[in-house]
């Protein structure tokens, strides 16, 4: 029966903070995608694009036309911010379905761990996205414009709609972080188990099925963020 | 009943009740927007949109049962 954790196990201590092997993975695919952005723009100045800048602009422009549709005028402000996030979170479900990424042991736990599937990872960009939400909303509205939405007085009915509105959205934190986390975990639990009780051919399917998991959580975390984004900055 | 035992029926439990309303949710989303669709076909590209995101929170309702059931059985 393999040994699945929902923890990810640490590996070393750098100055006796333990660095956990999904930790160790997400050092990983960020060299990669900064390694990408670096030959994308060194190539991108020539006047000949090859076939890697015009991929990456081909997938920019999807992305970007994606976002439109939900930000309509202030898409060109945040793109940089969801691109960022779906394309990062993207590459990090990707990379755990890669060969190796939870088979090599080293004393009886991965090497590598998908980082998506860590409950850290996931929490924190949760976070990250419920700062982004609320920061921008009081920029837009001022501070008290933007807690008029939740401190309405001026009803009793609009004075329990303003707390269920705060509770949802910190319960927007917990929704975010356990929905990726979620798939992304019983993803790799699935393919462990299905590999340990036929090892021939069957996972095929099922890695298929976590390609296309993968792509639609990123597109949801990052189309979602949007759509509350957007939620927070209009008036009314 | 021991608690090993309890803890199986547990497991299977979450995640067997946990399924059903997100299952039927999202049988009802994909449906209406079919229809949606069918009514008005150059919409499509703005319901497609929709639908993908309403069937995930949906699921992720299913998530969550997962998520639980994970937790009673490897924690």
């Amino acid at each position: 029966m393999p040994e699945i954790s929902i923890k990810a196990e640490p590996l070393f201590k750098i100055a006796g903070f333990p660095v956990t092997n999904s930790l160790f993975t997400s050092f990983i695919v960020f060299l990669l995608f900064l390694l990408l952005g670096i030959i994308y723009s060194k190539q991108a100045k020539v006047k000949k694009k090859s076939k890697l800048v015009l991929f990456v602009n081909f997938l920019l422009k999807t992305i970007y036309q994606l976002f439109e549709s939900i930000l309509k005028e202030k898409t060109v402000i945040f793109f940089p911010v969801f691109g960022a996030f779906f394309l990062y979170i993207l590459l990090n479900n990707w990379f755990g379905l890669l060969p190796g990424i939870g088979s090599l042991l080293i004393n009886r736990s991965p090497i590598f761990r998908g980082n998506n599937a860590d409950l850290n990872a996931t929490i924190s960009l949760a976070i990250i996205a419920f700062i982004l939400i609320q920061a921008n909303g009081i920029r837009y509205l001022g501070g008290k414009g933007y807690l008029k939405k939740f401190f309405n007085i001026s009803n009793p009915i609009n004075f329990f709609v303003g707390i269920l509105e705060t509770i949802s959205e910190f319960s927007k934190i917990i929704s975010f972080s356990f929905r990726l986390f979620g798939n992304i975990f019983a993803g790799e639990v699935l393919i462990t188990i299905i590999a340990f009780l036929i090892p021939v051919l069957v996972t095929f399917p099922f890695l298929i099925l976590e390609v296309f998991v993968g792509l639609i959580q990123a597109l949801v975390f990052s189309m979602l963020s949007a759509v509350f984004l957007n939620v927070a900055i209009s008036h009314h | 009943m021991s608690s090993e035992a309890a803890k199986f029926l547990a497991t299977a439990l979450a995640i067997g009740l946990g399924a059903l309303g997100p299952g039927i949710g999202i049988g009802i989303i994909g449906g209406k927007a079919a229809e949606a669709i069918g009514r008005n076909p150059e919409a499509q590209g703005a319901v497609q949109t929709n639908m993908i995101l309403a069937i995930a929170f949906a699921e992720a309702v299913a998530i969550y049962a997962l998520v639980v059931s994970l937790i009673i059985k490897f924690v």
